[in-house]
């Protein structure tokens, strides 16, 4: 019983850390739509600069706690630059193309923290005045994680006061609810945005900062806050400070037992709890359906057509190059061509989800690690040949996707993406941890080409025929009736529900298509690098096919493969010429995301239709 | 652009080919290719790359055979497939001879099974992953740092001395941290048949909840704890375990936490008395150890890691193969590198032909604070030839290629 009571205080203490992190995720989301990836950065800047402020003004009480606050406030002040100066010339593109932006900002933390504070982890010093323990039931307790006990709940009144109490609290849970309403009634919507998202930063440092007496400060904390505080916030329900607190205690306590009584489990408890809560509460704990954005003028969709003749010749053409390329690449070249090539067709797959279905998915690389560890484990157990692998490797995925998908299509939005990504993630557990069967994270190895594909000249060929054969397929697919369904799913649910089509099963039998053509690629990938491991299965596999197809462009079905070879073709030079390579992607794709914020071709389509419309005007 | 990288290549192509025709004799330079997981791992990997760039510096001082030795280098961002690009990009287009570095044990196994399908010399560094010299190992691959078994076998004779019979272990939740455990209990279990297990903690590398994982061991009442966890994950279960009173009464034996990568960032709150295997760089005073801490220091500023050891011990191999070889041609180098003895900072190594694993050991002593930083004290040097199975043990190990 004595243990019962002091496992739970170390539970709340942990779920003090994640409520701050993720209650400033939370209201950012739910006034301005941006799902935020530079979080974990924020949380992990105020660590960082708590280090350097306690190191310059002292360990004592008002230099210590003068820091955090310091830091808290530093961090609220790079929020708000990042809102101004960034985030606020994107607020207009399509959905999520915000999350773009802030992934560079993500990339380019990473080595700005690696410059200014240097490779080692930085141990802080212990909060002064509450370094020791107290006696619970005769066993020590730290007080400094009851002084986080107590500060978790006091935050937590805070910012309920500030939200029912004061007239910008009312204007930020009106914006939560409607916030173009809130905009044609008079209310500077700049202004909340940016302070908004200043409040949330300040959060996310504070939590970083706080963090300084219990862990070395390093940098990976961003990754790992911010997966974390995302399960929160979607577990408690986007937009609700209550949700995210009770979500928080959950997953605390959660960790705390479960580590108790499933120590294996390490890796996936938090994932399982969140797809048993979003199956059962779609929108989480506390949370209500999103509200229907109502864009501005500039964020009408386009609708897909048909090729131009003019685009369709040179479409031709880009053909040609590619089967010409092998005339003048070397075998390197020619061995990324086929990463390339692999990575469109993964970037096209996920697109036929997001962009045709209608449904963001932040777990794709579970059907690329699918159909990858599918042809690798068929060839090492049952001595398949490579085409009998890849050809089963759809097959594997699809299966996959069948399963998870027939959950997730029932969600929508955000609460979608992230329970994809909960499968994905028990996914990835799964095979990382069955070292019998999968080889566990030491992966398979020795999955190489068949005799006939070993060069780089003919696997080249054969990643063009198979990719561009499942992309063309995929193509007609969007323009074919039962594609034309799935974009009416998605443009209008309940008409489409009107007239009859069953929501439901279309969008699930479209996520499974997608699924399936993932795993194509990833059997490719595996005989490509000849060997699997689990990072195929990755969040950030997932993640770079999510920054694929939002750089290409997420209304165009050529969108996707304009921001594969882009990205991808970025990310193998650039680590080769520079070692901050993380930092030039990151400036490289804010760049592109300022200039294009529909995508690369999202651009392009548009100016091609306004020139098709003028035509079509001056025509009799 | 693509027209002349391929220019390049070709020219490459050529130029090596003469090269590994035979002893090279004519001036020029040998290319090295080097991978490793700079963005992911800065902490061990920065100290490292200095270690192999002052090695490369001593190299060319006097130069092999009038050649220049010239290392490209490559981050894998800590992925395998990543790790595999970087390998094909400087075998294929830069026309490297070998390969060496990788820390990631599973980026390591994914560059040993390239270099298998290139057949060209991969020499790791650091991976410790038993597999890449043992159960996956192949003749391509050579490995430098003792493995888990090694290192955990080292640690495995001094616990037996401890009079504890309850013991609980803690590791990170991947491959490293179940075989440290499972080779740990093995060895313990048949010098002592008396030890029980009666707890296990496996939190998920990199996220460490410090004081529930603490809190679960306490629970447990051991008399003593395995600990294989390091990096930030260490730190915090050192701060939630000391303040909970975990470790007082308790024996601790834990895994590479001597090493200055993860000890010096514990600096005053450095358990006192573990038994760990580190590196002690400062008290090491043998001469070939202090000439090289002599001469890092002048070029760095800064004091030698465990990496850095690494690096110039790896950078230093793949030298003393060529020069042994006498040529860059695959199957000589591989002869070369079998049995190959080379001067390192902690004494003589020997590449085994056996399995290619090298015999370097590792320090293993107490931890202590002096000054406000942690220190190792009553440490020795063991050997890992004394550790590692027989030629005969390993070869039923390894695959036969």
């Amino acid at each position: 019983m004595d243990f019962v009571v002091i496992q739970s205080l170390n539970g709340l203490a942990t779920a003090s850390t994640l409520f701050l992190v993720a209650s400033g995720l939370s209201i950012i989301f739910g006034v301005t739509r941006v799902v935020n990836f530079a979080h974990g950065s924020f949380y992990m800047l105020g660590a960082y600069i708590a280090y350097t402020l306690v190191s310059r003004l002292g360990g004592s009480v008002a230099g210590f706690w003068g820091s955090i606050a310091l830091a808290a406030a530093a961090v609220a002040s790079l929020g708000a630059a990042m809102e101004t100066t960034l985030l606020r010339r994107v607020y207009k593109a399509p959905e999520l193309l915000q999350l773009l932006a802030t992934f560079g900002v993500v990339l380019i933390v990473q080595d700005l923290v690696l410059v200014i504070w240097g490779p080692s982890d930085l141990l802080g010093p212990r909060a002064p005045g509450l370094a020791g323990a107290v006696n619970i039931l005769g066993q020590p307790f730290p007080q400094y994680a009851l002084f986080l006990i107590l500060f978790g709940p006091l935050v937590y009144a805070g910012l309920w006061l500030l939200f029912h109490r004061t007239r910008w609290g009312t204007l930020v849970r009106a914006a939560t609810q409607d916030r173009e309403m809130v905009a044609a009634l008079g209310v500077n919507q700049a202004w909340l945005f940016t302070s908004v998202f200043t409040l949330g930063a300040a959060l996310a440092g504070m939590g970083g900062a706080l963090q300084l007496p219990l862990v070395a400060v390093n940098h990976t904390m961003d990754l790992q806050s911010i997966v974390e505080a995302f399960v929160v916030v979607v577990i408690g329900g986007f937009g609700s400070v209550t949700g995210a607190l009770l979500a928080a205690v959950i997953i605390g306590e959660l960790n705390a037992f479960g580590i108790v009584i499933f120590p294996d489990l390490t890796l996936v408890l938090t994932f399982v709890a969140m797809a048993i809560i979003l199956v059962v509460r779609p929108w989480g704990l506390l949370g209500k359906p999103e509200a229907a954005v109502r864009g501005g003028a500039g964020s009408i969709e386009l609708p897909m057509r048909p090729l131009a003749p003019r685009l369709r010749l040179f479409a031709l053409g880009v053909g040609l190059v590619l089967l010409a390329l092998p005339l003048v690449l070397g075998n390197y070249g020619l061995s990324v061509a086929s990463e390339v090539l692999i990575f469109a067709l993964f970037a096209v797959s996920l697109h036929f989800i997001m962009g045709t279905g209608g449904m963001i998915s932040f777990g794709h690389a579970a059907y690329f690690g699918l159909g990858a560890y599918g042809a690798a484990l068929l060839m090492k157990y049952l001595m398949f040949p490579m085409l009998g692998g890849i050809l089963f490797a759809p097959v594997v995925a699809g299966l996959g996707a069948l399963v998870f998908g027939w959950f997730c299509v029932r969600l929508s939005g955000v609460y979608l993406a992230m329970l994809t990504l909960a499968f994905a993630q028990i996914t990835y557990a799964i095979v990382f941890q069955w070292y019998g069967f999968t080889g566990g994270d030491n992966g398979l190895i020795g999955i190489w080409p068949a005799a006939w594909a070993s060069s780089a000249t003919a696997y080249y060929y054969l990643c063009l025929a198979l990719c561009g054969g499942a992309a063309l397929l995929l193509r007609r697919i969007a323009f074919a009736p039962f594609g034309y369904t799935l974009r009416a799913c998605r443009d209008s649910g309940l008409r489409a529900d009107a007239i009859g089509i069953d929501l439901a099963t279309h969008r699930w039998l479209g996520f499974a298509l997608g699924g399936a053509f993932a795993g194509i690629a990833g059997a490719l990938y595996a005989f490509l690098k000849g060997s699997v491991f689990p990072d195929t299965i990755s969040i950030s596999t997932s993640i770079d096919g999510l920054v694929m197809v939002l750089l290409g462009g997420i209304q165009t079905l050529v969108g996707p493969i304009v921001g594969a070879a882009t990205y991808k073709t970025l990310h193998v030079t650039m680590s080769s010429y520079t070692n901050q390579w993380q930092a030039v992607l990151g400036v490289i794709i804010i760049v592109l995301v300022i200039a294009f914020p529909e995508g690369i071709m999202g651009r392009f389509a548009r100016t091609a239709e306004a020139r098709t419309a003028r035509a079509g005007d001056a025509a009799p | 652009m693509h027209r002349r990288t391929f220019l390049k290549a070709a020219a490459a192509a050529a130029f090596a080919a003469g090269l590994g025709a035979g002893p090279a004799s004519a001036a020029g330079t040998i290319k090295i290719g080097e991978i490793n997981s700079y963005t992911a791992l800065p902490a061990f990997t920065i100290p490292y790359r200095n270690g192999w760039q002052l090695a490369l510096a001593e190299i060319n001082k006097k130069g092999i055979d009038g050649h220049q030795l010239e290392v490209i280098s490559r981050d894998d961002g800590g992925k395998p497939g990543d790790a595999v690009t970087a390998a094909n990009e400087l075998v294929t287009r830069d026309g490297v001879k070998m390969l060496m570095g990788t820390f990631f044990s599973n980026v390591g196994l994914a560059v040993s099974d390239f270099a298998k399908q290139k057949q060209i010399v991969f020499v790791a560094g650091e991976p410790l992953t038993d597999a890449i010299t043992w159960q996956k190992g192949n003749r391509y691959t050579f490995r430098l740092r003792p493995p888990v078994y090694v290192q955990v076998a080292i640690l495995a004779q001094e616990a037996a001395k401890l009079p504890a019979k309850r013991w609980a272990t803690v590791a990170p939740n991947y491959e490293y941290g179940h075989s440290a455990v499972d080779d740990f209990k093995k060895l313990m279990s048949a010098k002592r048949p008396d030890i029980q297990w009666v707890a296990a903690q496996w939190p998920a590398v990199g996220k460490i909840d410090g004081g529930a994982t603490a809190e679960a061991l306490l629970q447990a009442k051991p008399d003593a704890i395995f600990n294989a966890t390091f990096g930030a994950d260490l730190t915090n279960f050192v701060r939630a375990g000391t303040t909970r009173g975990l470790f007082k009464g308790r024996s601790v034996v834990s895994l590479l936490t001597g090493e200055p990568e993860y000890l010096d960032p514990l600096g005053a709150d450095t358990p006192v008395g573990w038994i760990v295997t580190g590196y002690p760089w400062s008290q090491i005073k043998t001469p070939a150890h202090e000439a090289f801490v002599k001469a890092y220091e002048a070029k760095y500023h800064d004091y030698p890691r465990l990496g850095s050891v690494v690096g110039y011990v790896t950078m230093k191999a793949v030298a003393a193969m060529i020069e042994r070889a006498g040529s860059t041609n695959t199957d000589k180098l591989i002869k070369a590198g079998e049995g190959l003895k080379i001067p390192s900072p902690f004494g003589e190594i020997t590449f085994r032909a056996a399995d290619h694993q090298s015999t370097m050991g590792a320090f293993v002593g107490k931890t202590a604070v002096v000054n406000g930083k942690g220190i190792m004290v009553d440490w020795h040097y063991a050997n890992g030839a004394a550790y590692l199975p027989s030629p005969a043990a390993v070869k039923k190990l390894r695959p036969q290629d």
